[in-house]
C-alpha cells in the first residue's frame, strides 16, 4: 500500500468517524435532545443522594439513598446485617461519612441508617409507588460490584417490567411483597440502592434479583421494595426496633370461580373477633380489591405488626366492613433469633429448581445478592459519632433511637401540659351522654367511678391482669389509671415504655373520628398488662389509650377529644370508651380538677 | 452484552465483523429514527403500549417441574378464536397443556401441531373474541430499533397478573447458525439478536414487539455458548415461521399420534428390521429414546446411536414410543425412511435405507 492510498483510506476512516459522530447532533430531533438533557439532569441530581455503603468490619457493602437532610438513609437489611453498630457511607461528592444503623425490617429486607457529619445532606424525594406502571422508564443508582472507588455511583436504565409482584420468602425471612420488577440492571452491590422514576422520585429500594444458573449477575429481572410499603414502616424503622411484619391470623384460598375464601381462621386473632369465619369471601383488604391469594399477600406484606387495616368480606350475600388489628408474624424471641442467629443470610432455596450445576445450586437461587465479600481486615474502631448514637439492647436494632423518639413524643405531650406535680387525686365530672351524671376519681392507689348504672372501684396494686372494671368496659378504670400514671410519672418511671413508631389512627371512633394520617405510639407495660398511647406529635395531644388486659382479647380503648385548657394544661373534654365492637359510653367532662399532693 | 453476543456467534465472522463495527453507532444513530414520534417516545412512558399488548400474552403450563426443567413457558394469541403461538419444547410434551389468559381465565389447550426444526408450536383453546396479534401484520425492524419483550420469564406472574415486559435494542438481524460445541439449537433461520436479557427460563414463546406494541417476533429458548458460558438473547422474526404456522392451522402439521386414516401398507416397516431397540415403553407417553442400535442394520449404517431421541419419522412428529410404533405401521417397508433425532441439543436428520432382511415369519 503506498502513501497515497494509506492517506485515502485514512480519510475514508475519518469520514466514517464523522458520519458516525456528526449526525448525532445535527439530525436528531430537538425533542430527543431535550429529553436527553432532562434525563441527564435528573440522573445528576439523583446521584447526589445515593450512598455507597461499606460495612465497618470488612464484611462487604451495598448501596443506599438519603431521604432527609439530617442523614437518614434507606438500604437493605441484608446489607447491614452483621455490620455491627455502624457502616461507612461514600457519597457522590467524594465524602465518606460514618453512619449508625437506626432500625431494621428483616422480613421486608429494609434498614434505616443515619449518616453523620452534615445537616444538609442531599436527599431523594419520595414518590408514590402506587402510581407506577409496567412500561414506565426507571433508573437504578448504586455501587454494583463496588466498582466506584471514588464513590461516584453507577446508573443503569430500564423499564418497569411488572408491579405488585409477590416473591415468596427465601427461607422464613425476606418476603418481597407488592414489589416492583424492573429490567434495569441490579447486580450485587446494588442492594439497598434507590429505584427512581423518570422524574427522579424515589419509588423503591432495590434488593432482589432472579439469580439463576448464570452466576450471580443480572439476568434482566430485579425486584425493588415499593416506597409505599417503606412509608408504612418508616415510623417503626425510626424506633430503633427490630420491626416485624403482620399476619391476619387467617389463611385464604382461591376458588375455581375466582373468589377468595377464608380457608382457616385462628379463634384468637382479631379478625375472628371482628366476625371473620371459615368460608367467608374476602372482597377488599387494606383498601385494595382481593381477587387472588397473591393480591392478599401483597397487601398484607406492606403493613407492620400492630396496624389496624380495613377488611371487607361477604357472607350469604351480606357485606361486612371491619377494621382488624394485625398480629406479628414472629414471636419477639423468634425474630431476635432469626436476626442475630447468622450474620450473613444464607436462606434455603425458596423453590426447587436448577439442578444443572449442583455445585452452585444454593448460590444460584432466586434471592438477594449477598453483600460483596472483601478480604477480612482487622476490626476497625467504632467511630465516636457512631458510639454516641448507638445503644445496644436486646430486641432492638439500636435502642438509642427508641429512647430518642420516646423522649421526642413525650416532650410534645409535656408542652401541652406538665402533670408531673399532680400526684394527688384527679376528679373528672360530667355527663355520660344520654344517661346522666358521671364522676371518675383517680389516685395513685384507687380508681373509682360513679355512673348512672352504678358505682365501681379498682384498688391499684402491682397486678392489673383481669381488672375488667366496670364490667363490659374491658378495663376502663385500669386504663384511666395508666393514662394518669403516664402523665404524672412520665415514660422513665411509668414502668417500661418503648416507642413503637407510627400507625394510622383509623379506629371507628364514632363522633370523634376525623383525624387522618399517622400518629406516634408509645407502648407501656405495668402491672402485667400492656397499654398503648397514641399521640399526635403535631398537636401534642394524647388521642387514644388502648389497654390490653389479655393479649388475645380486645383492648379497652379510650378516645380523647376536644382538648381544652384547665389551669394551664390541656385536657380532653370528651372521652369515648370502646371495647371491641361495643361502645361503652361517650363522656363529656364539665369539671376537671386535681390535687397537687396526696393527702 | 454486545460483546458477549459477538463471541457467541463467531461462526459468521463476516457478518458479525460488521456487527462489531456498526452496532454501537447504529444504536446511537438509529434509536431516534426508529421512533415515529421522537418527542413522545424519548421520554414518555411505555405503559400504554404495554397495557395494549399484555392481554394478548398467555402463560402456558405443561410438563416439567423437575430436574431443573421449568413446567411453564410463554405464548401469544394469534386469532380471536384462541390460536396461540408458542415455542416447541418439552413443556408441551404432555396431554395436559394449560393456558392462563391475561384476565386470569384458565383453559386446557389442544396442541394443533409443532415444527421442532423451527421450534414453533400452535395451541388452540376454546374461546372467542380474544385480543390477538395478526401474524400478517408483523413488523420488520432494523438493527438499532427499540423493542419490547413480553414473557412470563421465571414464571413470575400467575393467574391474572400481567407477564413481565423488558426493553431492548435489536443489535443485529442475522442467521442463527449455531453448531455443536457453541450454541446448540435446531433453529437455523434468521434471528433478531437483542441487547436485553430476554431469553430466560419460561420466556420461550413470548412476544417481541416494536415500541408501538406491534408484533416483531417470537422469543426463542435459552441459548448458552458452551465455550464461553455466555448467553444469547434472540427472537425469531414472524416471517420465518408464518408459513409453518399457517400449515399447522390448516392441519398439515398434525402430531403423528392423532392421525389414523386407516390406510396401512400390507407390509409395514418395523423397528427391529431397521435395527432400532427403543427404551421400554412403560409410561403413558414414553419418550422415544433409542436404547441401542443393532449392528449391521440400516440404523447403524446411517449413524443412529443409543440415547438419540426420535423426533420425526419422515415429516411426522412422534412424541412417544406408542406414536412411533403407530407411525411405523403407516410406512411401507420397501420405502426409505427419514428419521430426525435430538442428540444433545442438536437435531440431526438421518436417511435410512430400506432393510435388506426382515424378521423371520413376516413374509
Amino acid at each position: 500500500m503506498n502513501g497515497r492510498s494509506i492517506g485515502r483510506s485514512m480519510l475514508g476512516a475519518l469520514g466514517m468517524l464523522l458520519w458516525a459522530a456528526l449526525p448525532a447532533r445535527a439530525d436528531v430531533d430537538g425533542a430527543v435532545l431535550e429529553a436527553e438533557a432532562q434525563r441527564v439532569a435528573v440522573v445528576a441530581k439523583a446521584q447526589q443522594a445515593a450512598v455507597a455503603i461499606f460495612t465497618n468490619q470488612g464484611q462487604g457493602g451495598g448501596s443506599g439513598v438519603v431521604i432527609s437532610p439530617d442523614g437518614y438513609a434507606l438500604t437493605n437489611f441484608h446489607v447491614v446485617a452483621g455490620a455491627g453498630e455502624g457502616v461507612r457511607c461514600g457519597m457522590a461528592d467524594g465524602g465518606l461519612y460514618d453512619a449508625a444503623v437506626v432500625g431494621i425490617d428483616p422480613v421486608g429486607d429494609v434498614a434505616l441508617i443515619q449518616l453523620f457529619g452534615r445537616d444538609d445532606f442531599p436527599t431523594a424525594a419520595l414518590g408514590d409507588s402506587d402510581h407506577v406502571s409496567a412500561g414506565d422508564w426507571v433508573f437504578v443508582i448504586g455501587n454494583p460490584f463496588l466498582l466506584a472507588t471514588n464513590f461516584k455511583p453507577t446508573v443503569s436504565y430500564g423499564i418497569v417490567s411488572g408491579v405488585h409482584r409477590y416473591q415468596y420468602p427465601a427461607g422464613t425471612l425476606l418476603e418481597y411483597a407488592d414489589c416492583i420488577q424492573t429490567d434495569a440492571s441490579i447486580n450485587p452491590g446494588n442492594s439497598g440502592g434507590p429505584l427512581f422514576d423518570s422524574e427522579g422520585r424515589l419509588i423503591g429500594i432495590n434488593g432482589r434479583g432472579s439469580f439463576e444458573k448464570r452466576g450471580r449477575v443480572n439476568v434482566g429481572v430485579g425486584y425493588a421494595i415499593s416506597i409505599n410499603q417503606i412509608k408504612n414502616f418508616m415510623g417503626c424503622l425510626r424506633s430503633g426496633r427490630i420491626v416485624d411484619h403482620a399476619t391476619l391470623g387467617a389463611r385464604l384460598a382461591s376458588q375455581e370461580d375466582g373468589r377468595v375464601l377464608v380457608a382457616d381462621v385462628l379463634d384468637t386473632c382479631d379478625a375472628f373477633r371482628r366476625g371473620l369465619r371459615y368460608g367467608d369471601e374476602v372482597l377488599e383488604f387494606g383498601g385494595r380489591p382481593i381477587q387472588t391469594v397473591n393480591a392478599f399477600k401483597n397487601v398484607l406484606g406492606t403493613f407492620p405488626k400492630g396496624w389496624r387495616v380495613p377488611l371487607s368480606y361477604r357472607r350469604r350475600g351480606e357485606r361486612h366492613d371491619v377494621l382488624v388489628r394485625l398480629a406479628g408474624v414472629h414471636g419477639a424471641q423468634e425474630l431476635i433469633d432469626k436476626v442475630t442467629g447468622k450474620p450473613a443470610i444464607e436462606p434455603p432455596a425458596p423453590r426447587p429448581k436448577r439442578p444443572e450445576k449442583p455445585k452452585d445450586k444454593k448460590d444460584d437461587e432466586d434471592r438477594p445478592p449477598p453483600p460483596i465479600i472483601v478480604p477480612e481486615k482487622p476490626k476497625a474502631e467504632v467511630p465516636a459519632v457512631v458510639k454516641q448514637h448507638y445503644d445496644a439492647r436486646r430486641g432492638y436494632a439500636n435502642y438509642y433511637y427508641n429512647r430518642l423518639n420516646r423522649d421526642r413524643v413525650w416532650k410534645t405531650l409535656t408542652v401541652r401540659g406538665d402533670f408531673a406535680s399532680l400526684t394527688g387525686e384527679w376528679v373528672l365530672r360530667g355527663q355520660l351522654m344520654e344517661a346522666g351524671d358521671s364522676e371518675f376519681r383517680i389516685s395513685e392507689n384507687l380508681v373509682a367511678c360513679s355512673l348512672p348504672g352504678g358505682k365501681a372501684s379498682l384498688p391499684i396494686d402491682d397486678n392489673l391482669v383481669g381488672a375488667a372494671v366496670p364490667p363490659g368496659s374491658g378495663g376502663l378504670l385500669a386504663a384511666l389509671y395508666l393514662w394518669r400514671r403516664l402523665l404524672v410519672k412520665g415514660p422513665e418511671e411509668f414502668g417500661s415504655v418503648e416507642y413503637y413508631g407510627t400507625l394510622p389512627l383509623s379506629g371507628p371512633a364514632g363522633p370523634l373520628a376525623g383525624h387522618a394520617g399517622l400518629v406516634d405510639m408509645l407502648s407501656g407495660t405495668f402491672g402485667g398488662v400492656e397499654c398503648n398511647f397514641l399521640i399526635d406529635a403535631t398537636s401534642g395531644h394524647l388521642l387514644v389509650v388502648e389497654l390490653y388486659l389479655h393479649p388475645d382479647d380486645d383492648p379497652c380503648e379510650l378516645h380523647f377529644a376536644d382538648y381544652r385548657e384547665v389551669d394551664g394544661r390541656e385536657v380532653p373534654a370528651r372521652m369515648l370508651v370502646r371495647y371491641g365492637d361495643h361502645v361503652y359510653g361517650l363522656f363529656a367532662f364539665s369539671d376537671v380538677s386535681w390535687k397537687e399532693h396526696v393527702e | 452484552m454486545i460483546r458477549r453476543q459477538e463471541r457467541g456467534v463467531r461462526r459468521q465472522p463476516h457478518q458479525f465483523a460488521i456487527c462489531n463495527l456498526y452496532v454501537l453507532p447504529l444504536v446511537a444513530a438509529l434509536c431516534a429514527s426508529s421512533y415515529p414520534a421522537p418527542a413522545a417516545m424519548a421520554a414518555g412512558s411505555l405503559a400504554k403500549v404495554v397495557q395494549e399488548v399484555e392481554p394478548k400474552i398467555v402463560k402456558i403450563y405443561g410438563a416439567g417441574g423437575f430436574r431443573g426443567l421449568e413446567a411453564y413457558q410463554s405464548g401469544f394469541l394469534i386469532s380471536a378464536e384462541g390460536h396461540i403461538l408458542t415455542a416447541w419444547s418439552y413443556v408441551l410434551d404432555t396431554q395436559y397443556v394449560g393456558v392462563t389468559l391475561d384476565d386470569g381465565r384458565k383453559f386446557d389447550a389442544e396442541l394443533l401441531g409443532a415444527d421442532p426444526r423451527l421450534e414453533v408450536a400452535v395451541l388452540k383453546i376454546d374461546a372467542t373474541g380474544l385480543p390477538h396479534f395478526d401474524l400478517t401484520q408483523s413488523q420488520d425492524v432494523a438493527a438499532g430499533s427499540r423493542v419490547l419483550a413480553f414473557s412470563n420469564l421465571f414464571g413470575v406472574a400467575t393467574g391474572n397478573e400481567p407477564v413481565s415486559v423488558q426493553h431492548g435494542i435489536v443489535a443485529v438481524k442475522a442467521p442463527l447458525e449455531a453448531r455443536r460445541g457453541r450454541f446448540e439449537t435446531p433453529y437455523h433461520g434468521m434471528a433478531y439478536i437483542l441487547d436485553a436479557m430476554t431469553n430466560n427460563p419460561g420466556a420461550q414463546g413470548g412476544a417481541l414487539t416494536d415500541a408501538q406494541g406491534r408484533l416483531v417476533g417470537m422469543l426463542g429458548k435459552e441459548l448458552r455458548n458452551a465455550l464461553s458460558n455466555t448467553w444469547l438473547n434472540y427472537a425469531v422474526p414472524v416471517p420465518e415461521i408464518l408459513g409453518t404456522v399457517d400449515a399447522i392451522r390448516a392441519g398439515k402439521f398434525v402430531p403423528a399420534s392423532s392421525t389414523d386414516d386407516g390406510t396401512k401398507p400390507k407390509h409395514p416397516l418395523d423397528l427391529a428390521s431397521l435395527g432400532l431397540v427403543m427404551v421400554p415403553d412403560v409410561l403413558d407417553r414414553t419418550p422415544p429414546y433409542v436404547e441401542r442400535v443393532l449392528p449391521n442394520s440400516p440404523a447403524a449404517a446411517a449413524g443412529l446411536s443409543a440415547d438419540d431421541l426420535l423426533i420425526f419419522l419422515n415429516t411426522h412428529l412422534v412424541q412417544s414410543c406408542q406414536a412411533l410404533a403407530a407411525e411405523m405401521g403407516r410406512i411401507d417397508r420397501a420405502d426409505k425412511v427419514k428419521i430426525t433425532v435430538l442428540r444433545g441439543r442438536q437435531l440431526i436428520e438421518f436417511e435410512l435405507a430400506a432393510p435388506d432382511k426382515y424378521p423371520v415369519g413376516s413374509q
